[in-house]
């Protein structure tokens, strides 16, 4: 016999996991995204190795990852900044970033992979507008 | 249950029933220090570069901290579920063997992830960072768990309190959510790099809901046990409050993704959801200290202070994260320091705090008589420590965030030479954190230890 609190809270549960399941379906599956182009292969191998050596230990991608190394989603297209300079840096070894030795390909394929990235959106966003609710309407690059 | 026959003190009069939960609170106890040691010499990294770089580079060292600091966060909450299941009232743990099971498979999982570490075979995700692969053990050890904690609470107990359904929905969620951060080998997702990354963040955000599923259990737990009063636990309010905190955990991961261009809507409900769970635990915690009669304050000491210590960080934090929920804060926070201070301050000022006294009141069980005058001197360093780091992390924040958004052409490393004293701090204030842990720590674990190799202390096979 179930105690009659108990199937009040099971029955709030019950409701809690209901909208949860849609909501991550929505999520999984859902296609309104503001970016979707999908990685090329040459991307998707950067990606890996970008995986396999913890960049995301130093440096950020939308400010997400550690923090002794700097943000990366537009290094590709900074001022002063690009191919060249990503794979200067990538077997430098400088300060505290290990001495990495990658092949030409593998520094191909991570600046590949990077300015996928790059296309996907602004971080910081500086052309964002704070509205005086509290919101913030980011820019995006590549808006539907 | 039969006392023990060791008539010096120590455990004179505990039943103990699956010793296994003090070889769990006993690890976990021995990770929180390794995770220390590894954040110290992370913080040497900050300030001397090359320092140990050759043999321990810092995309090693951060893994080597973080999973060991994770480590004590759940060997802990899971100690202290496994021994108050199976020493404390009513239920009796379904099955002693397979807690062992459990035990041992974790311990081999972590040496295993401490190799790859060593050996720089990375998964490459955040809080996760080993290889893919080991999740199936890790999902397989939480089963165990939940295999164990339904079987012997469900039939078993009626009207359950809160904590009892918020352990039980904590090993639930935390097999979805570990579940879900592996959803990126799924080349659909894996391909499209920002769902990819709202997902990443999604199963990030709702683990560490989980896990706090079970140390705020915990809390409630030991509320209840100090007191001597279950109401607590039974209160329709506390109902409302966990359910509010579940749907926290279930909806409201998103703020960390404010600025990622995904879908509109995700953002929008991360900002309506915002972070309720810390009004909840905060909320309680002052209720329980109000009502709580004066010797029992005395009877307790050490957990009660450490439990209104953890309310003390719960209101601090949640002042930061209320204001960093505002999106137009957390434009400005978001990717600085800021936000490592959220994190430090609930998993050191709030979890640790909490599951530090979950420790003590089962060491208090254990040996009555324990002495508390080195854990004293520990626990006023501890906080004043943990205070100074949790303000020096405030303060490079802001530094970053000033440096993102008000200079222009200030390269990265320029800012971080100027912030080199505030990293000097860091090392301070956290090398003062890891001597009061040491002097917490250090005759905890001997008490748990010697207890563990006692013989004549009844340990029930309940198969």
């Amino acid at each position: 016999m179930i105690h009659k609190k108990t199937k009040i809270y099971i029955g709030c549960m019950l409701a809690l996991v209901s909208v949860f399941s849609f909501y991550n379906f929505t999520i999984y599956t859902n296609s309104d995204a503001q970016y979707e182009t999908p990685l090329s292969d040459k991307a998707l191998h950067g990606q890996e190795l970008w995986q396999r050596n913890n960049c995301f230990s130093c440096h950020q991608l939308y400010g997400l990852g550690g923090y002794l190394g700097p943000d990366l989603t537009n290094v590709f297209s900074a001022e002063n900044k690009g191919p060249e300079y990503i794979k200067a840096f990538l077997n430098s070894g400088i300060k505290t970033m290990p001495k990495f030795h990658f092949s030409e390909a593998e520094k191909e394929a991570i600046v590949t992979f990077l300015k996928e990235v790059d296309a996907s959106g602004y971080y910081p966003n500086y052309n964002a507008t704070i509205q005086s609710d509290g919101w913030v309407d980011i820019e995006y690059k590549d808006a539907k | 249950m039969r006392p023990s026959n060791r008539t010096d003190g120590l455990i004179s009069s505990i039943k103990m029933r699956n010793k296994i939960s003090l070889l769990y609170l006993a690890t976990a106890l021995l990770a929180l220090l390794l995770g220390m040691i590894f954040g110290i010499l992370s913080g040497l990294q900050y300030v001397m570069p090359e320092f140990i770089k050759a043999i321990l580079p810092f995309n090693s060292l951060r893994p080597f901290h973080v999973t060991s600091v994770i480590a004590w966060i759940i060997l802990c909450a899971v100690g202290g579920i496994y021994y108050y299941l199976s020493n404390s009232e009513a239920p009796r743990l379904y099955s002693d063997r397979l807690s062992k099971i459990h035990y041992f498979l974790f311990l081999g999982i972590g040496l295993t992830i401490y190799y790859s570490y060593y050996t720089g075979n990375f998964g490459g995700k955040e809080y996760l960072e080993f290889p893919p692969y080991l999740i199936l053990p890790i999902l397989f050890g939480w089963l165990l768990f939940g295999i164990n904690y339904y079987k012997t609470m469900v039939g078993k107990v009626r009207n359950w309190p809160v904590y009892y359904w918020m352990w039980g929905t904590g090993i639930l969620f935390m097999i979805y959510h570990l579940s879900e951060a592996y959803l990126w080998l799924h080349p659909d997702i894996k391909n499209n790099f920002i769902k990819s990354l709202a997902i990443q963040w999604k199963a990030g955000g709702s683990f560490v809901g989980s896990w706090n599923m079970l140390v705020y259990g915990t809390a409630i737990y030991l509320m209840a046990k100090i007191k001597g009063d279950d109401s607590i636990g039974r209160k329709r309010r506390s109902f409302f409050f966990y359910f509010l905190g579940l749907t926290n955990l279930m909806f409201g991961w998103a703020h960390h993704i404010y600025i990622v261009p995904t879908a509109p809507w995700v953002r929008y409900v991360a900002y309506g959801i915002s972070m309720t769970e810390w009004i909840i635990l905060f909320y309680m915690i002052y209720e329980w200290r109000k009502s709580l009669p004066e010797e029992t304050k005395i009877k307790n000491w050490l957990p009660y202070k450490l439990l209104v210590m953890a309310d003390v960080w719960v209101f601090l934090n949640l002042i930061l994260a209320l204001l960093f929920s505002i999106p137009a804060i957390n434009f400005f926070t978001h990717g600085t320091h800021i936000t490592v201070a959220h994190s430090m301050g609930t998993t050191i000022g709030i979890n640790t705090t909490i599951l530090l006294a979950s420790v003590l009141f089962i060491v208090n069980q254990i040996q009555p008589d324990f002495n508390l005058s080195s854990v004293k001197k520990g626990f006023r360093i501890f906080n004043v420590s943990l205070l100074l780091f949790w303000l020096s992390l405030l303060v490079a924040g802001v530094k970053r965030s000033h440096w993102m958004y008000f200079t222009k052409g200030i390269p990265f490393s320029e800012m971080q030479s100027q912030s080199h004293w505030i990293y000097i701090a860091f090392l301070l204030f956290g090398t003062g954190i890891f001597i009061g842990l040491l002097f917490i720590t250090l005759p905890v674990l001997k008490t748990l230890l010697t207890t563990y190799n006692l013989k004549g202390i009844n340990e029930n096979e309940n198969q």
